[in-house]
């Protein structure tokens, strides 16, 4: 049976539209205050959230990412709150994934992590940096347990190891846009397109873009070739810039609102 | 001979693995950069106009091969065991670092890179860097954990004076380990056009083993130096342990004599029991760190714990993959040295033998003391020497009291 995120990507293909995907991290910037942003996320149209395993050394990530995650385990943000918040936010009819580096996973038990991903009703793990050589047991753990298994890959991915990976992901492919770390940008790479393309070229599996996308004209543009649009860093600023009172979480939920019709706008 | 042994080891292993341990543990947009430099690290070990370069570079460049001294008036302080000591502290730039920079420089050269970054936590890692960026060309840029920039304000300076930029980090603990952070993220950047000059035998394969390639050089000459002038091979060989780079290469040449104790010494910082210190093996649990699998400091949440040591170069909460591999299969000892005990150490050689060691290096005289006095003044004892302790004159200057 589909995955929840699966169904959602044949829902929005059949809309001629990419998905929006919106990230937060368990616990920023208190557990109880996460609980409110992704549901305002949500109001404002996000399709899908995905819920960040705060880590003490988050190399894929900018300055933004870091700083949340910092401030959500001095909060005291671990494994129960990235459950806790996973349930919340399956429980407001969105697909949801945890996005985890290795090192909290590996620690809790790569078995029983997926199995308590099933359990909370989430789709899947996205794993930014578990290479495939060295994830055989893990993808048999999640096999097991029906959730998705999503790799995140880059510009300078080969074309031979994009094939190798790709044929590893399921639920959807993280193209990262730029070689880079997370963050907005002024611009979207022009380098996304074309790992796009080249990932089209050798796989049918969704492919969801990432990196660098923070306003209504890049996710619309960004639209216009992926499956689907990741937002993080954009919505943490809003939070880091306006807080998780009333002002920001209106704004969180201006901010989906407009990347909505971004990605709605594309093609 | 050594060079077939180490092609074969790599060659039955390309991703890298010491039993469970090792590996790559890294963002995708890294690993055509890791294939790039294992293709390069491979190609030049079967280069005999790479290793003539090399080796030309350590005899006219950097010094190579160090000396061994006989520390007659130390060993009486070890139980009268023989201490002979590894002299790395006397190549250029005053550590063992730089064995393994030039033969990384040579292969940044080799790949066409024009930069370099790097981590350092005493300095030592990240004034050979810039050194060997001068003698290059190279441009260089040195991440080092605000909190090190101060308590080595020394090779600060020294890095600044060689050209390089260093930049401080001002994230989490702000010492070795975000500044690994943040190299890996500048490297995320900008692999195209820049080589991560990785200073110890951690991080994503083929850094471990690559890195290990280049310091086996200390236990090559050392074994031999010790067999001349003492007709057998030691009872034991000690070095200290953060990272572990020294300690593997002068361990390494010595594995397959079994009868050879090879002696790890951790930080202990304020003791293992108070949970202020930098002992891996000794006081963490397997874990994954800075792209590889290994002894770790962590929490029951997978997030490191921050360490603790009074030397900054060993202040870091992962250690190699090999050492904990080593450690598993029972082949080599890891044990925790104290601040205090090492300061003790650290003194006792300045003043029984005119030379003022690293307190990094402080730890395996540590060590030596406890081993000898364990051995006996029989067994013969090989030290790492592995850096001198100028950078060090303030933070001992004021551990002891002394006004500066």
């Amino acid at each position: 049976m589909p995955t929840a995120l699966e169904q959602l990507f044949i829902k929005t293909k059949s809309e001629n539209r990419a998905a929006l995907i919106g990230y937060l991290p368990a616990g920023f910037p208190t557990q109880k205050e996460s609980k409110l942003i992704i549901k305002a996320m949500i109001d404002g149209g996000v399709d899908a959230i995905e819920i960040g395993y705060p880590y003490s050394d988050p190399i894929m990530d900018g300055p933004v990412i870091q700083a949340a995650s910092e401030q959500a385990i001095s909060n005291g943000a671990g494994v129960d709150e990235v459950f806790d918040l996973l349930k919340k936010s399956v429980g407001h009819g969105v697909p949801s994934v945890v996005m985890s580096y290795w090192s909290p996973i590996e620690k809790y038990g790569s078995a029983k992590f997926a199995a308590a991903v099933s359990t909370a009703g989430g789709s899947g793990v996205i794993t930014p940096d578990l290479t495939i050589e060295e994830s055989e047991l893990w993808r048999n753990q999640a096999k097991n347990e029906s959730i998705n298994r999503i790799y995140v890959v880059a510009p300078s991915t080969s074309d031979e190891r994009l094939a190798k990976v790709t044929s590893e992901c399921s639920g959807f492919i993280y193209a990262a846009s730029l070689m880079g770390v997370t963050g907005a940008r002024t611009t979207v790479s022009g380098n996304a397109s074309a790992l796009v393309d080249r990932i089209r070229s050798s796989s049918t599996t969704s492919v969801a873009v990432g990196l660098g996308v923070s306003n209504r004209e890049q996710a619309s543009q960004v639209a216009s070739y992926a499956d689907g649009v990741i937002v993080g860093s954009a919505f943490i600023k809003v939070i880091q810039e306006h807080g998780a009172g009333r002002s920001g979480l209106k704004k969180t939920k201006q901010l989906a609102e407009s990347l909505s019709e971004g990605v709605r706008s594309g093609r | 001979m050594a060079n077939d042994k180490v092609l074969q080891s790599m060659e039955s292993n390309i991703l890298g693995h010491f039993g469970p341990y090792g590996g790559r543990f890294v963002p995708e947009a890294l690993i055509a950069a890791l294939d790039e430099l294992s293709a390069a690290h491979i190609s030049a070990q079967s280069d005999p106009s790479f290793q003539a370069e090399l080796l030309e570079l350590h005899k006219t460049y950097s010094g190579r091969p160090s000396i061994l001294t006989d520390a007659k008036r130390f060993s009486e302080y070890a139980g009268g065991a023989q201490i002979l000591l590894k002299r790395e502290d006397l190549n250029h730039t005053g550590s063992h670092k730089i064995n393994n920079v030039l033969g990384q420089a040579l292969l940044t050269k080799r790949m066409g890179k024009k930069r370099i970054i790097a981590e350092t936590g005493a300095g030592q890692h990240g004034v050979a860097s810039a050194t060997a960026a001068a003698l290059f060309g190279l441009e260089c840029v040195v991440y080092m954990g605000e909190a090190d920039t101060k308590r080595q304000s020394l090779n600060v300076a020294r890095m600044k004076l060689l050209g390089a930029t260093v930049v401080p980090v001002t994230q989490g603990s702000k010492t070795l380990k975000d500044a690994i952070n943040e190299a890996m993220r500048d490297w995320v950047t900008n692999v195209e056009t820049t080589h991560y000059l990785l200073g110890t035998v951690a991080g994503p394969h083929p850094f471990p083993t690559m890195v290990r390639d280049f310091q086996r050089i200390i236990g090559v000459e050392a074994r031999q130096q010790v067999l001349d002038l003492t007709g057998r091979l030691p009872d034991a060989v000690l070095a200290c342990v953060g990272g572990g780079s020294n300690a593997i290469g002068i361990f390494h040449p010595f594995i397959d004599d079994k009868s050879v104790r090879l002696i790890g010494l951790e930080a202990g910082g304020s003791g293992i029991e108070t949970g202020l210190h930098a002992a891996t093996i000794s006081g963490g649990t397997p874990g994954v760190l800075h792209g590889t699998r290994s002894y770790v400091l962590q929490d029951k949440d997978g997030q490191t714990i921050e360490s603790h040591s009074i030397s900054a170069g060993l202040d870091y909460p992962g250690v190699g993959p090999e050492h904990a591999y080593l450690n598993d299969i029972g082949r080599a000892e890891y044990r925790p040295v104290t601040d205090d005990q090492a300061m003790y150490a650290f003194s006792l050689l300045c003043k029984s033998e005119g030379i003022i060691p690293a307190i990094e290096t402080a730890h395996a005289l540590a060590g030596a003391l406890e081993i000898g006095n364990e051995l006996g003044k029989e067994a013969i004892l090989l030290i790492n020497l592995s850096g001198r302790g100028d950078k060090d004159v303030q933070t001992a200057a004021e551990y002891f009291g002394m006004p500066l």
